[in-house]
């Protein structure tokens, strides 16, 4: 594994040359029908979602879109979703359930967005459901975190039986910016921040909020696109027929979630 | 012999409560909203309410479960369940210390079994005096037992929240704890139990998204801020200012995240209510 330090990493997870969304889909899926609106009041661009086949079986994708050109990105708003996004999300998610699909998530999201229409609407309810109605639903989520992977945003598209995380790619709590904001009221410190929130997949491995890493090239995903979705599709497959075979994926991921943070003995 | 205990439960009860908000009766304080000055003793009498504006103060979790339960019947759950610091983060340590030994508090949220109304239920209250009632991994996992308790001993669940939201110095464990307690959540509500929601002044972030939502009934103590993002970020993105009363409690009822907007005076007799209405967790 290359030897690059958390700030360097974010660096390379917001690379806007970095493969998004629609690379993936493009590159590991077939017969790709994209599926809009949450049916209540919008549809969100920030979530792409739809039905495609993923080497012939029919799976549910969804994921945050960041946008490679600046007009798509304000027409996607920078991947930070609003309510609407998520409820759809979870609409498409349903769906999967009553025709036996497996969920693929790929999650790049700055997070959830912060608007006063978004708040209005309902930010933190649309996020909430998510994360009920995902530990619920009994067809396989398979999440795939491939750049930044902040917040409750983020984590409503990955309450998932396996998240896999692309080698450079970054969980947090939040952006190191808003952490120093937060912490010491100075969002300048944010290199110090990426340090300490052990936000890389290598931190993140051995406190099992993940499950794999992937591997990319030394410079990042963007420096050899090819190679990095043949690395990609080699981890979904494996680990999608590995939850496959469970008859409660639920059961499963439920247990997951319920150990997260549970203190050791030695704590008390 | 039970009432003895009885009397004890209700004594100590009352002793954590007095120390949540101890200021002499003879004092003056001053309402941050209208200004008025007001005896401590008056405002005590109204539950920590401005009798002149009724802006409701943020209250200490003893001292809130004091004016909900039934005398006598608090017991508290997972009493000394230790405060972590799973990322070994610099300081937070000695930041945990400080603030339990200034509210006595041992972690920022009090899960405990009671009754109101003479109706037995579980109840969990965040204390905005302890990391401005974050949630920590072991909140998180408080609450995933308190609820866990509730659904095993077939009891509703009443949780007031009171946070900023996710603990800075547990990173992704915070996180991951909006996830555990809403999964905790489905299980309960499979199982056909009632959850009343109840949010108080700041209910904001993490905990607006996973449990505080996710009530079958959802009621507010009025002026209270509730939110995913909070004000300033709000105003950062949008570069402009915020209208009056945005992401107060009378906001959320009018956006339809609230079913109602319940003065403290009124929240024991509320939830008796609620509790009485929901017998059986509803089932026939």
């Amino acid at each position: 594994m290359s030897k690059h330090t958390a700030a360097e990493r974010v660096a390379i997870a917001r690379n806007p040359q970095r493969p998004n969304i629609t690379d993936y889909i493009d590159a590991l899926f077939t017969d790709f029908f994209e599926q809009k609106g949450d049916r209540l009041c919008r549809e969100d661009p920030a979530i792409l979602g739809g039905v495609a086949l993923y080497h012939g079986r029919p799976v549910t994708v969804i994921g945050t879109r960041k946008g490679k050109t600046a007009e798509e990105s304000i027409r996607c708003n920078f991947g930070m979703p609003s309510p609407e996004g998520y409820r759809k999300a979870l609409r498409l998610m349903k769906q999967a359930e009553k025709f036996r699909r497996p969920v693929i998530t790929f999650i790049d999201t700055s997070g959830a967005y912060p608007g006063l229409e978004a708040e209005a609407r309902g930010q933190g309810e649309a996020i909430a459901r998510n994360l009920m109605e995902m530990s619920r639903l009994t067809v396989p989520i398979l999440a795939i975190i491939i750049g930044e992977g902040n917040s409750g945003g983020a984590l409503a598209l990955a309450v998932a039986d396996r998240v896999l995380m692309l080698e450079n790619a970054v969980y947090a709590i939040l952006s190191p910016e808003g952490f120093a904001s937060i912490l010491w009221r100075d969002s300048g410190r944010h290199e110090e921040a990426c340090e300490l929130m052990k936000l890389t997949a290598a931190d993140l491995l051995p406190l099992g909020i993940i499950d794999d890493i992937i591997p990319e090239p030394e410079e990042g995903a963007h420096a050899a696109p090819a190679l990095v979705m043949r690395e990609v599709d080699r981890a979904v497959s494996r680990h999608l027929s590995a939850v496959l075979k469970e008859n409660w994926p639920h059961a499963v991921r439920y247990k997951k979630f319920r150990k997260m943070g549970v203190p050791a003995k030695e704590d008390t | 012999m039970n009432h003895i205990f009885a009397k004890r439960r209700a004594r100590l009860l009352a002793m954590k409560a007095i120390r949540d908000n101890y200021v002499p009766g003879d004092k003056l304080i001053t309402c941050p909203k209208c200004g008025a000055e007001s005896l401590r003793k008056t405002v005590e009498q109204e539950l920590s309410v401005c009798p002149a504006c009724g802006y409701h103060w943020p209250i200490g979790a003893y001292y809130r479960l004091s004016t909900i339960l039934d005398p006598g019947s608090f017991r508290e759950l997972n009493t000394k369940f230790p405060a972590g610091d799973p990322l070994s983060f610099p300081g937070y340590r000695e930041k945990q210390r400080a603030v339990q030994r200034k509210t006595g508090l041992t972690e920022a949220v009090v899960t405990a079994t009671g009754s109101i109304g003479g109706r037995k239920c579980v109840t969990g209250v965040l204390d905005s005096r302890f990391f401005m009632g974050s949630m920590s991994a072991a909140v998180g996992e408080k609450i995933t037992l308190a609820i866990e308790y509730a659904a095993k001993n077939k009891l509703p669940l009443i949780l007031f929240s009171a946070s900023g939201g996710a603990r800075m110095q547990e990173g992704i464990l915070s996180l991951m704890q909006m996830a555990k307690t809403s999964a905790a959540l489905a299980r309960f509500s499979d199982k056909g139990l009632f959850y009343i929601s109840v949010l108080t002044d700041p209910t904001t972030g993490g905990v607006t998204a996973s449990f505080a939502s996710l009530g079958d009934i959802i009621l507010a103590e009025p002026g209270a801020l509730i939110g995913f993002a909070g004000p300033r970020v709000i105003q950062q993105t949008i570069g402009e200012t915020l209208p009056e009363g945005f992401q107060r409690a009378e906001y959320q009822e009018e956006h339809g995240f609230v079913d109602a907007v319940v003065p403290r005076a009124q929240m024991r007799n509320t939830l008796a209510q609620l509790l009485r209405l929901h017998e059986k967790g509803g089932r026939a």
